[in-house]
């Protein structure tokens, strides 16, 4: 047994995490400043940092993934890291000749209390940024909520290129949350079809789903461009797509360039896509092109054909608050039965959400989302109470091989599978794709255990 | 982007250096000018490079942290000793289970944590009021559920700067909990300029807190410790079966499918096989100072290389019984290897590969190279020293800097009861007279041909630079620097963590290489990279329907 030590016995532990369902801020908002076009995100601390999150990224996306450090030494964490960092623009547009740099602190340079808008400033009028190109910047201590914060501090940081001209552009802002490459280009097919114009923010597709075309391009095409950002300012309104991942740049958006928001959860499964395409129509004020809704048809077309195969059957989850919320949803929606979900991003609020989406099933779910909402809890629940089927990023494999259960990869990170960066799980598409693969798993493992007389040719 | 190269046809090595060095801010030229070395034939002596200094800021470096070092590297083999970190999630996170070190936990009673990350997962307030209590408290909730024969604290950046004294919170859990040894390693990631100075402090650590708390006597014959094998993709199962064969008993590797115990008991071994110079030198060091345990280099990467090793160990010995039985492991088990060899030779022949990686691998790779007639046409390390450039006998004279002295260096006398030297200085100088060197460490330059480039701490523009001006058949790096160099069509591969590969080591590793590297470059794949209309774009003819 890969995990052997777990007891089924739960103790209330309060200082340990065991196998945590969160990582820290800064890869969050590497994550992040990776869907602008031409941008190097920089890590502002310990080179270790950028490392690990560019490695984590790397074995995730099988992409190139460009970052810069400010390689902190013991000297510059005694005084301070704008030497470094003023070093580091300097060397990043001088080699590399990005049209944006996006700098995140980590916990190092946040408890030396580095003041990233006073040294880009300073930078700036040193002459480090060439004319035409920028500096973005997020704040992400690693010691407060998790990756799903960083990427949302970014994304804010992003929003704060906005610039507002007085003239609306007609166009609509979608913020679309920490989904896929292939969920961004969902996500402008979607809105594409319907017909809005939008500038999405971040817009990773392009970029970290790249083709091998014997080339290496540092920047690829793909990614909102500095122009895009600066006309958001302008923008008719934002839809923020999670709580957790978009609304804080929505919101921004909102007070300081007086570009109206809402907040939808991301489309993911039946319900979340239609109120999504319902808030494109609406925008637009057209109707739904019966494409869409012929989409949306196969969608429940496969529900009712497979149904007998996963009703209520019992499911755990791990992973982020928008993602999880949006699942459970189309996982209660179809018959399914969500029994045991943990977010190591801490908030009140998806607990209180989950509640309410699970409130007329049968059972009451296991819900936690603090740090200690790990996967070791997450295990010892199935102990104690068995599902059918785990959903979560590849960590949960150690459980699954242990406790026999079927594993369906989604989520951050997968290091083992590839397909996440290709194939959206968003949208009727994505629900199509997501339901598939749930069927996958329960029928692979129909297949192995059914007795030979038993056996199934249809299924 | 970086803007395109002039074309150069036949760049000679001057000419890619200063080409390199042209894109440079004049202070960052000036540096990397002394890190990027041609190989020149100098008379009796290496020419000198610059190593284990500070990285520069924004050169998108492929190094990691003294924390990836210590608890990553050196201390993430072990399968027993529940290993803390004590910080914010991330660096707990990011060094679970991502490097491929394998263990043999099928023993009934065999414990294993490596499946799982432990960390304090440091909150806003704990960086405010201190750490130390949630730290008590997180060994304490780990030993009530698990009853470890260890714990180890790992500090990371934050830890440092706030001043929780984790060695006292060690300390006292170690007294508290009575049968439970507790220890921690300060290795913060902005100490050092790379892993490097982790392993130094994991080194430490252990050899303080682990090595020599068990004296009982070992089973088995020509006792030895293997140093420096951290059994990525199974390298050290490998080498330990071969060992088994020739009737050598390993008494402790460090690190690779390592137990408590072994590390405990490594001081009970008669020789060390030292592996990987770089990360574990010190260990070596001390165990010679402390118990008067010789070390010897050895390295079983290369078929050749490691027949090589297992003669030096059995020199050592001098037993003929063991002397014979080496001979007739290596009878038995290199005509597979030569079946394997001359089968793939004539399709990797001639071919040039770049290494740079780690502190020893990009040197030792280049053994495995040789024997498929592949040329190692650039190479350096990530985090080595000059020593491991140029030799120890450098060590000498290496300036220490500000970085390195920020790393502790223990004192360590002979042990009053158990120091024993293995061998008598009279046995050693006849051993050194027959050609078995002790302490003994060339480095990588020279063993690599003139004209050939070294490169320390190679960074992204000059790997990318490097591959478009030499072209070479083959990169190797890790995962960092994997899918910007396949883009360009030219296949990479990990040296970190053999991507899914391994084992390596050994004779059976051997194959394993030169099937792999047989299969990366002669891939199939690498002739799809332009459509047939990207290849012939000119519309010829025009389709006839018939």
């Amino acid at each position: 047994m890969l995990l052997r030590h777990t007891p089924e016995k739960i103790n209330e532990r309060h200082a340990l995490t065991i196998n945590p369902a969160k990582t820290c801020q800064p890869i969050g908002a590497m994550y992040a400043a990776l869907g602008m076009h031409g941008c190097l995100p920089h890590s502002h601390g310990s080179q270790g940092c950028c490392a690990y999150h560019r490695s984590t990224l790397t074995r995730h996306y099988k992409e190139p993934i460009s970052a810069g450090t400010s390689s902190f030494t013991e000297g510059a964490s005694v005084f301070g890291g704008q030497a470094n960092l003023l070093q580091a623009i300097n060397n990043i547009f001088t080699v590399y000749e990005p049209q944006v740099v996006a700098v995140h602190t980590t916990c190092l340079s946040e408890t030396i209390g580095d003041d990233l808008p006073q040294i880009i400033d300073k930078a700036g009028k040193e002459g480090k940024i060439p004319k035409g190109r920028y500096v973005v910047y997020a704040n992400t201590p690693s010691y407060v909520g998790s990756h799903v914060t960083g990427f949302s501090n970014m994304v804010k940081g992003m929003a704060r290129v906005a610039e507002s001209t007085g003239h609306k552009n007609g166009k609509v802002n979608i913020i679309p949350g920490w989904v896929e490459p292939a969920d961004m280009e969902e996500i402008k097919r979607l809105a594409g079809l319907v017909g809005v114009d939008i500038i999405l923010f971040p817009d990773t597709s392009g970029i970290l789903n790249g083709p091998m075309s014997g080339e290496y391009k540092m920047f690829p095409e793909g990614g909102v461009t500095i122009d895009q950002l600066k006309s958001a300012g302008d923008s008719l309104g934002t839809l923020a797509l999670g709580e957790w991942c978009s609304a804080d740049a929505a919101r921004f958006l909102d007070t300081n360039n007086k570009v109206p928001c809402r907040v939808l959860d991301i489309p993911i499964g039946l319900k979340a896509t239609d109120r999504f395409v319902d808030a494109l129509r609406i925008i637009a004020g057209v109707s739904v092109p019966e494409e869409v809704t012929h989409e949306r048809g196969q969608l429940v077309d496969m529900v009712s054909d497979m149904h007998q195969y996963f009703f209520h059957k019992k499911v755990a989850l791990a992973g982020d608050p928008d993602q999880l919320i949006a699942l459970t949803e189309f996982l209660v929606s179809i018959d399914m039965w969500p029994t045991h979900l943990v977010s190591g991003t801490p908030g009140r609020a998806f607990e209180k959400r989950i509640r309410e989406l699970t409130a007329d099933l049968p059972y009451k779910v296991n819900v936690k989302a603090d740090q200690n909402a790990d996967m070791f809890l997450l295990h010892q629940w199935i102990k104690n109470d068995p599902v059918d089927l785990l959903i979560g990023n590849t960590y949960l494999k150690y459980i699954a091989r242990d406790e026999d259960i079927p594993l369906v990869r989604w989520g951050f990170p997968i290091v083992d599978r590839v397909g996440h960066q290709y194939f959206p799980t968003v949208g009727y598409k994505g629900g199509l794709r997501l339901l598939e693969k749930i069927l996958s798993a329960i029928l692979d493992r129909k297949d192995r255990d059914d007795p030979e007389q038993s056996f199934e040719l249809v299924m | 982007m970086p803007s395109m190269t002039k074309k150069l046809s036949n760049p000679s090595p001057a000419d890619i250096k200063e080409e390199i060095l042209g894109k440079y801010p004049p202070k960052v030229a000036r540096k990397r000018a002394k890190q990027i070395l041609i190989n020149e034939a100098l008379e009796n002596e290496t020419p000198e490079i610059t190593a284990n200094v500070r990285t520069i800021p924004g050169i998108i470096t492929m190094r990691g942290c003294t924390y990836a070092g210590c608890k990553g590297v050196i201390m993430g083999p072990t399968r027993d000793i529940v290993n803390i970190t004590h910080g914010p999630i991330g660096c707990g996170f990011y060094s679970w289970l991502t490097r491929r070190n394998q263990t043999d936990a099928s023993a009934p009673d065999s414990e294993n944590y490596m499946t799982y990350c432990f960390s304090t997962d440091m909150q806003d307030k704990d960086i405010i009021f201190g750490g130390e209590k949630k730290l008590a408290l997180a060994i304490q909730e780990a030993y009530d559920l698990f009853h470890p024969k260890g714990i180890a604290i790992f500090a990371t950046c934050p830890v440092g700067l706030i001043g929780d004294d984790i060695h006292a919170v060690a300390a006292k859990m170690k007294e508290k909990l009575g049968d439970c040894n507790v220890f921690a390693f300060s290795c913060e990631g902005y100490k050092g300029v790379s892993q490097s100075a982790g392993h130094h402090i994991a080194n430490n650590q252990v050899f303080k807190h682990l090595v020599g708390l068990n004296d009982e006597k070992k089973p088995g014959e020509y006792k030895i410790s293997l140093l420096g094998e951290y059994n990525i993709g199974g390298d050290g199962f490998e080498i330990d079966r071969i060992l088994k064969k020739c009737g050598i008993s390993n008494i402790a590797t460090f690190s690779g499918n390592s137990s408590y115990d072994q590390f405990a008991s490594a001081h009970t071994a008669d020789l060390n096989a030292v592996m990987c110079h770089r990360s574990i030198n010190y260990v070596a060091d001390m165990l010679e100072t402390k118990y008067g345990v010789p070390w010897i280099k050895v390295n079983f990467i290369g078929a050749g290389a490691a027949a090589k090793s297992l003669r030096k160990i059995a020199k050592y010995f001098g037993d003929q019984k063991l002397i014979d039985r080496v001979e007739e492991v290596i009878a038995e088990e290199m005509p597979a290897v030569q079946m394997v060899a001359d089968e793939v030779r004539p399709r990797t022949e001639g071919k040039t590969a770049m290494l740079f990686v780690g502190g020893s691998r990009a040197h030792h790779y280049q053994e495995l190279f040789k024997e498929l007639g592949m040329k190692t046409i650039s190479a350096g390390y990530e985090f080595a020293h000059r020593d491991d450039y140029e030799g120890r006998e450098v060590l000498p004279n290496l300036k220490v800097d500000a970085d390195s002295r920020n790393i502790e260096e223990i004192e360590v006398d002979p042990d009053e009861t158990r120091y024993n030297p293995r061998k008598s200085e009279a046995e050693l100088q006849a051993l050194s007279e027959a050609g078995l060197r002790f302490k003994g460490y060339d480095g990588m330059i020279p063993e690599m041909d003139s004209g050939t480039m070294v490169i320390d701490d190679l960074n992204q523009y000059e790997a990318e630079k490097l591959v478009e001006m030499l072209k070479p058949d083959i990169f190797c790096a890790g995962i960092k620097e994997k899918f910007s160099i396949q883009k360009l069509g030219i296949p990479m591969k990990q040296l970190h963590s053999y991507d899914s590969g391994g084992p390596y080591a050994g004779f059976r590793g051997a194959i394993n290489f030169y099937r792999e590297i047989d299969r990366l470059v002669n891939s199939k794949v690498w002739g799809y990279l332009k459509a047939p209309w990207q290849e012939n774009p000119e519309l010829s003819a025009t389709y006839v329907w018939e």
